[in-house]
């Protein structure tokens, strides 16, 4: 892979720095913390900057160039109004530590889209402060904890499916609880005998994902619900996968305490590599006094002001959370509309399926249950018949031009294939796509060796991942900079 | 698969082999190394722990997952297998043999007799794949 060094002049300059304009080495800075020589920088122009990123852009897969089926991670496409309204000077260049009296409109934009966020979520407040799912999750369970706390319970088990995310028994124990893991039925949902048996007085909460990692729908979710509340124990609901029931079913009126949404995949935004993201919580009545703070709150003269709730589990986070994601998220629901959120938990539920009946026979599903907006398919039989494997599978289809789904999650199904085309996806690129996979497995069938060895079209070939992680070169030697 | 005759068996895949001096070497199975891919990470527990029968006893990490492994047995761990702490292909290569990953002396022997025989772990692989 060619790096910036590659390009390295010595006396090549983007720009002319001038002499009297550099400082000079402050007798303030101890002798042994300067620097001997100059720092090891490529001396490159300002074209070859310009085309050695822009070069390295377009070697990129992204949601933008390619059909991006990532399971779980609802790669979805960002509206540009949002990046027009997050962009919005008033907005974009407001200092997060700005007087209320001069950020109002920020505020009120803040307030709107808690609203909107308790109204399509059927609870009663919403903290916007997680600036990611996972981090959602453990705002999630430190409110279980201080609730109980409060009523003087000592609580210490949260019970998580084993469909879960790995997130959600990470988050618990970060919360200070120990987990047990419920079973799944053959049918891919939670095993309601195997539940009851792990309910008992410390049972703090359950987290469950609706519809779960699986793509199905916990049917049973009320008689969970009633279980979970006869021990006296909150059900959360782990939101990641909000976009298949958008307006249709408010987690609130199903038995949900409180639950996390991640805006960056169901609200749009541009996502992945770890950022940027927002995971509000929102929760029942009686536990907004918990949400962390400080919150934005109209007050009695009708101008925005922070508040502290009674009883707030704190600060999680500097600041007011990731607010460009925040505008984005109100700006994508006030340009749907109440009408056009209940359109995009449609349509994705429609594309799954689409995708899934023009796949065919080609890959199975690993659970053969009916699905909502993502599904998990098998690779085991193609495995068996042709010895390639749901990796050799993903590494075909970046051939194909289409980013791989996510693979071998959940840990329930053997070698998964979870695919998730969202909402705003033609029908034509279904098509194409679905024709890309049936071209996968026939290629499996055909000539193994050549799919083993995929990809072949992508700047470096064939990786061998194996080999980096068990030896991984962490440091890449600066050796071509030049500074005689 | 190979499932060895004459070693004790778990359904959640791991072997267990009882030793002359009456401790047992436990690792997992040829069926867990090939459903889980090339091993590029192990953890083990220290010498001296104690564990209880079906608690995580150690990590092992693929390309793909991050799996559990459960203590066939209670008692306390007395060897670890540090050759594939440092060179974790082992364990797919010779997963019944030197991929062998702790040793544990039993605080109730009678344990082992009630774990799965070559036979029945090959029923319950079959009923996996069914």
């Amino acid at each position: 892979m060619e790096t910036l060094f590659d390009h390295h002049r010595p006396g090549q300059a983007g720009c002319r720095l001038l002499d009297e304009a550099l400082p000079t080495t402050s007798d303030a800075i101890p002798a042994p913390l300067r620097r001997a020589a100059l720092p090891p920088l490529a001396e490159v122009s300002e074209p070859e900057v310009v085309r050695h990123y822009t070069r390295l852009s377009r070697q990129n897969l992204a949601v933008d160039t390619a059909f991006y089926p990532l399971g779980s991670c609802t790669m979805k496409h960002n509206p540009r109004v949002n990046e027009q309204a997050a962009a919005l000077p008033g907005l974009a260049a407001l200092h997060p530590h700005c007087a209320p009296p001069l950020a109002q409109g920020a505020m009120r934009l803040m307030v709107e889209l808690e609203q909107m966020l308790s109204e399509i979520t059927g609870m009663a407040a919403t903290t916007l402060q997680p600036a990611a799912g996972a981090h959602g999750e453990l705002a999630a369970m430190s409110i279980v904890r201080a609730h109980f706390e409060g009523r003087g319970e000592r609580r210490t088990t949260v019970l998580v499916p084993d469909s879960a995310h790995g997130t959600n028994p990470a988050s618990a124990r970060m919360a200070g609880f120990s987990v047990e893991e419920i079973p799944s039925t053959a049918s891919g949902t939670i095993d309601l005998d195997a539940l009851r048996d792990h309910l008992g007085p410390d049972t703090a909460a359950m987290m469950v994902t609706n519809p779960n990692t699986l793509g199905l729908f916990e049917g049973e979710i009320d008689r969970i619900a009633d279980l979970l509340h006869e021990v006296g124990a909150l059900l959360y609901m782990d939101g990641a996968n909000l976009n298949a029931i958008l307006g249709k079913v408010r987690p609130g009126e199903i038995g949900f305490d409180l639950v996390h949404l991640n805006l960056h995949k169901t609200f749009s935004t541009p996502h992945g590599g770890g950022g940027p993201g927002a995971g509000p919580v929102a929760v029942r009545g009686d536990l907004a006094p918990l949400l962390p703070g400080p919150r934005p709150v109209v007050g009695d003269d009708g101008t925005m002001e922070w508040q502290q709730p009674s009883h707030s589990i704190g600060r999680l986070l500097a600041s007011h959370g990731n607010f460009g994601v925040l505008v984005r998220a109100y700006c994508y629901l006030r340009s749907l509309g109440a009408a056009g959120v209940v359109r995009v938990s449609e349509q994705a539920v429609l594309n799954a399926n689409y995708l899934r009946h023009r796949i065919g026979d080609a890959l199975p599903l690993a659970y053969d249950a009916p699905f909502l907006h993502e599904c998990v398919l098998t690779a085991s039989e193609l495995k068996r018949t042709t010895g390639c494997t749901a990796f050799d599978v993903a590494k075909g289809l970046i051939d194909c031009g289409i980013h791989p789904p996510t693979i071998y999650f959940p840990l329930i199904a053997k070698e998964a294939l979870m695919v998730e085309p969202t909402e705003t996806e033609s029908r034509a690129t279904l098509e194409a796509a679905a024709a890309a996979f049936r071209e996968v497995v026939r290629l499996a069938h055909e000539d193994p060796e050549t799919l083993h060895a995929a990809p072949h079209t992508t700047p470096l070939a064939h990786l061998d991942d194996t080999r980096a992680a068990r030896n991984p070169i962490l440091v890449e030697p600066l050796a071509a900079a030049d500074h005689d | 698969m190979n499932v060895p005759e004459g070693i004790k068996y778990t359904k959640e895949h791991e072997w267990c082999r009882k030793e002359e001096d009456g401790t047992v070497t436990m690792g997992i199975t040829d069926y867990a190394q090939d459903s889980l891919g090339d091993v590029v990470y192990v953890e083990l527990p220290a010498v001296g722990e104690e564990y209880e029968s079906g608690s995580e006893l150690a990590e092992v990490e693929s390309t793909k997952a991050t799996a559990p492994v459960y203590s066939p047995v209670t008692g306390k761990v007395v060897a670890v297998n540090e050759l594939v702490e440092q060179r974790p292909e082992r364990v797919n290569e010779s997963p019944f043999d030197e991929g062998w990953l702790v040793r544990m002396e039993m605080a109730v022997p009678s344990q082992y007799s009630k774990l799965l025989t070559a036979e029945s772990y090959r029923v319950h692989l079959e009923s996996e794949e069914g």
